[in-house]
């Protein structure tokens, strides 16, 4: 009986969670009960994951409403594998903002930011699964309200000004999104996404529906911090609280790359998209500037958290990279990419966030010599940082080279060369830490020797390992990853 | 197939990584027992043993001995043990490790029996290398060291773009003969062709080599370039570009090792000269020319790491490297100027000598195959080598003037590392069977004929005597450095008419010119990004907010046209 309610629960269970915490009002029981939400949302996601690889998607009618007029709950291969992306990473942050969230904040708001957290978490989730245009964007504002929420909880006084800007943009954002879904509602009369899809085909005037898509296109674009619209992403993370920019750089944009993906095939198909018109050029085109100029930023900059906000950027630059070839391989790389990165970049801002705490920030001159002072830390961010480059035998080399195999699929030999010649960049910006951090003598920045509390150290060391596990078994990610891309291209065709 | 429990690879790798955490005796045992159990498992495994796996959806071969990869595996694991015995008292404690990590992935990369696995080693080797020329420990080390990394980063980049495209193209990972007729076969060929030092790119190996430690040049002669040679066997026997490629590598060596002053730059220079040797025989491909590229490399790695030795024990005893700061040494360090002359013979192809027997089998493929032009150069260069290796080096370092300086021969197990490899290098040129049953193909050539012999100590003796009748005239100009500088430069036309100084010109001239175009190019791209930049500010919100309408816009034109 529950387990037929599971896509419900997956998503209810935070939320309920969040006003429960907040009844509460004392920060133990409110951690037990965020750590409970989301260890429950994982193991839902594995099980529904489980479901769908054996017996396909699941379709599931909130309130017993048979979609489109009731709201679908809509688990596939594509979402199942987000939910577990999304679940997991909320699983490991918990337990790491035990000590780190004490740490931040003052005592009396901890508990608030378990109810942030929570219906953060429940708000990215109800984006992955819904099966209604309109309900996601219920849950995109959710998700992105509490969100800058919970970057402004950040120390730094800058930190307020961040979310301010984000929330700003963010609201430009979901409002072209939801003139979007307005648009196509006019033209078709649902808001369903796959009656959106089968009705899409028979419509007659495509000029509102084209402008409706360019609506979506770019709030999500937004959201997902595609260049050039990334500007609120690098402070954004830089002063966020450092469980939240973990979380976030893990989770967030990669459900909008998520939601873009569902619109370009599964709404509007690959038909619409790239042959009526140009996107997979000018998404093409973003992706290789976001690769190059964002790396190059990266290069230059002085803070740790900023040098990988930006690296960020221009790693979202190859799973749009991967998107714009509009192939199996191509979207298969994607994917992959997407939990790639997600966990290499989680790993890396969890660290992060160890340094953060010992050493008072994270500026490259407060890590001068800290592979001594903190050998863990400093080892784990270099492993992390390997897979960030795509180094073999890390997870995101995996990423990397479907990418391309994906390009030389395509014929596109230059391409190929140019995502390996990237690389070099992430080389040398993660050099600069190796650098600092091994290569320099200490001085009275460093902090004393002594690692940060097990608490954050574990979850962080979970996800530097699962870099390297994710590198050698790739049976899961690439597994999921092509049937995500076969369920994409079946749709669109 | 049998099941082996041990990769010498890794287990070098793994015992470097170790040797990190040892102090003391138990590093000694360690450090001299790792590369030996490597050579027994070398040894003790038969031809096809190999390892099989998948890894993204690929058949892979991490390990696989044939008679190739054998010879290859085997000599590495000799070198290891020589350069750790001869290292053991380097008192700069990362070295060794990186230098077992170095040794290790060599040993991985020829044991390959994949692309994949290939690359993998191939990196870890320009890791392992890089930290061993940083311990050099000196500024000009770190910055040699940053860009031998980018150097090889870059030839990386173009194998792993390669091996992406060979796969995608093929399906199948597995090494083998690659025809230059797709663009990720020529990928390849350059990844391979900067680690083996060939041109445009040979300014690495004398750039970076010589800045390592006494003990860390030793180590850094014998991998990356015989590595690369390896691969090149195995990947473009019989390619005739090869051969001019080779044929430009060994004047090149020749040319530059000429003009230069630093003794270790001298033998750096001629690891160029040398593979180039290699890589000619390589594209000749015959039977008998691919078995003489293996077998030299098999013999260099042997005398070139002696020489190395010999220079690294004047280094550690007087701490000076210019050959106008050294010089009669043979009073005090006997032994040392007894190894490296052997070495010095060895390396000019003295009869009786490991290169003698190895080189042969080059000149004798050239010859076998008609092509006089190939065989009259290597000829040449032979005669070249003579001039800066065989007697440039040993003269000015060992014997000529009197520097006044005494230094004793150097402690116990370096002087044991030398008389080791000393007496390889004698015993191979005198027992040369058993190298010859070694190589990938069965021969029967015998280098030991009066003709040969007679020819090549005519070639010897009379550059041998060039050198020395130029000598009064030497011993004029090399009180002053820069004298000497511009000495080898005139020296340098009498024997090749002055292209020497010609493509040094040409090269800095052309080096300028691109470099001051890129670099302003390069300065106009980057000043937006550097941290104050316009693409890496805090913009305001109004800013991003018009960035969206103007986006939105953009897109709307675009899809209603």
């Amino acid at each position: 009986m529950t387990f037929a309610h599971l896509p419900a629960l997956e998503v209810v269970v935070p939320l309920i969670a969040a006003p429960l915490t907040v009844l509460i009002r004392r920060s133990a029981p409110a951690w037990a009960i965020a750590a409970a939400a989301c260890s429950f949302s994982f193991v839902a996601a594995l099980l529904l994951a489980a479901e769908v690889a054996a017996h396909g998607p699941i379709s599931y009618h909130l309130g017993s409403w048979a979609p489109p007029w009731g709201i679908e709950y809509r688990v596939d291969a594509l979402s199942a594998f987000v939910l577990v992306l999304v679940s997991g990473m909320a699983t490991v942050t918990v337990p790491y903002a035990w000590r780190s969230i004490a740490a931040e904040l003052p005592r009396d708001q901890v508990y608030l930011f378990y109810t942030m957290f929570c219906l953060c978490l429940a708000g990215l989730l109800g984006m992955t699964i819904t099966g209604d245009a309109f309900n996601l964007f219920v849950f995109m504002e959710i998700g992105s309200l509490s969100s800058y929420v919970l970057i402004a909880l950040g120390r730094d006084r800058r930190a307020q000004y961040a979310s301010y800007q984000y929330l700003v943009l963010g609201t430009i954002g979901a409002t072209f999104y939801v003139i979007g879904i307005g648009i196509l509602y006019l033209a078709t009369g649902t808001l369903n996404i796959a009656d959106l899809a089968q009705r899409l085909q028979h419509v007659e005037n495509l000029r509102p529906v084209l402008a409706g898509l360019a609506f979506i296109t770019v709030g999500v674009s937004l959201k997902l911090a595609l260049y050039p619209l990334h500007l609120w992403l690098p402070n954004a993370y830089t002063y966020a609280p450092s469980a939240v920019t973990a979380f976030l750089a893990a989770t967030a944009t990669k459900v909008s790359v998520y939601v873009l993906l569902r619109f370009y095939f599964s709404v509007f198909g690959l038909h619409l998209v790239s042959v009526t018109l140009p996107m997979p050029e000018i998404l093409l085109v973003l992706s290789i500037v976001a690769i190059v100029s964002a790396s190059l930023v990266a290069l230059y900059q002085t803070d740790l958290k900023r040098l990988f906000a930006y690296s960020s950027v221009a790693q979202i630059g190859y799973i749009t990279l991967g998107m714009s070839l509009t192939s199996r391989a191509g979207l298969t790389a994607s994917v992959v990419h997407l939990f790639n990165h997600g966990i290499t970049k989680g790993a890396l801002f969890l660290l992060l966030g160890g340094v953060a705490l010992r050493a008072g920030r994270t500026g490259l001159d407060r890590v001068h010599g800290l592979g001594r002072a903190m050998p863990l830390t400093s080892l784990g961010i270099v492993i992390a940082g390997l897979s960030l480059i795509g180094v073999p035998g890390t997870a995101g080399f995996v990423s990397k080279w479907y990418l391309v195999l994906a390009a030389i699929e395509a014929g596109r030999w230059w391409l190929a060369a140019f995502v390996v010649a990237t690389s070099l960049i992430a080389v040398a910006y993660v050099w600069r830490f190796v650098e600092a951090a091994y290569l320099s003598e200490p001085d009275e920045r460093t902090p004393e020797p002594g690692e940060a509390p097990l608490a954050m150290l574990l979850p962080a060391w979970l996800l530097v390992a699962a870099c390297v596990y994710f590198g050698f078994d790739t049976s899961y990610t690439v597994e999921a990853a092509r049937r995500a891309a076969l369920l994409l291209l079946g749709a669109a065709q | 197939m049998t099941s082996m429990l041990l990769h010498p690879g890794l287990l070098l790798v793994a015992a470097g990584v170790a040797l990190g955490a040892l102090r003391g005796p138990a590093r000694t045992v360690v450090a001299l027992a790792a590369p030996l159990a490597a050579l027994a498992i070398v040894l003790a495994s038969p031809d096809g043993a190999a390892w099989h796996g998948h890894y993204l959806g690929l058949d892979i071969v991490p390990l696989a001995f044939d008679r190739l990869s054998r010879l290859f595996a085997f000599v590495f694991a000799v070198m290891a043990f020589g350069g750790a015995l001869f290292a053991l008292n380097q008192p700069r404690r990362l070295e060794l490790p990186a230098a077992l990590v170095y040794a290790g992935s060599a040993i991985g990369a020829v044991l390959a029996g994949d692309l994949v696995t290939l690359f993998v080693f191939w990196e870890l080797m320009a890791v392992g290398s890089t930290l061993v020329i940083w311990s050099g420990g000196t500024p000009q080390a770190y910055r040699a060291s940053l860009r031998y990394l980018a150097v090889h980063l870059l030839g990386g980049v173009l194998l792993l773009a390669g091996i992406a495209g060979h796969v995608a193209h093929s399906g199948s990972t597995a090494v083998v003969h690659f025809a230059l007729d797709a663009p990720a076969h020529w990928l390849i060929l350059a990844g391979f062709l900067v680690n083996a030092g060939a041109p445009p790119l040979s300014a690495w190996l004398p750039d970076a080599y010589p800045e390592a430690s006494w003990s860390g040049t030793v180590f850094l002669s014998a991998f990356t370039t015989k590595t690369a040679v390896y691969a090149l066997l195995r990947g473009f026997p019989g390619t005739e570009l090869l051969v001019w490629v080779g044929l430009f590598m060994v004047f090149y060596g020749v040319v530059y090792a000429l003009l230069e002053n630093d003794m270790r730059r001298i033998l750096a220079y001629s690891i160029v000269n040398q593979v180039g040797f290699m890589v000619t025989g390589i594209g000749i491909g015959t039977q008998m020319a691919l078995n003489g590229a293996a077998a030299h490399a098999f013999a260099h790695i042997i005398y070139k790491a002696l020489l190395l030795m010999s220079a690294g024990s004047v280094l550690y005893a007087t701490e000076r490297r210019k050959c106008t700061d050294l010089g009669g040494l043979f009073r005090s360090m006997p032994l040392t100027t007894i190894c490296g002359g052997i070495g010095a013979l060895a390396i000019s192809a003295f009869p009786l000598t490991s290169g003698f027997v190895s080189k042969s089998l080059i000149s004798q493929a050239a010859a076998d195959l008609h092509l006089q032009w190939v065989w009259l150069l290597l000829a040449a260069a032979t005669a070249g080598v003579f001039l800066h290796a065989g007697i440039k080096y040993p003269w000015f370092v060992f014997f000529q003037k009197d520097s006044g300086l005494r230094p004793p021969d150097p402690p116990l197990n370096m002087r044991l590392a030398m008389l080791l490899f000393a007496a390889l290098c004698v015993g191979l040129g005198i027992f040369y069977q058993p190298l010859y049953a070694l190589l990938p193909y069965a021969t029967d050539y015998v280098p030991y004929t009066g003709a040969h012999v007679v020819e090549q100590l005519e070639l010897l003796l009379f550059s041998g005597l060039a050198f020395f009748v130029m000598l009064p005239l030497m011993r004029r100009t090399l009180t002053i450095t820069l004298d000497v500088d511009w000495f080898y430069r005139r020296l340098g036309p009498m024997l090749l008419r002055g292209t020497g100084s010609l493509i040094a010109i040409a090269a800095a001239a052309t080096r300028g010119a691109v470099a001051g175009s890129v670099g302003r190019l390069a300065g106009f791209v980057l000043r937006f990004h550097e941290s104050d930049g316009l693409l890496a500010r805090t913009w305001t919100t109004g800013g991003m907010a018009l960035w969206m309408a103007l986006l939105l816009a953009a897109y709307l034109v675009v899809y209603y046209i």
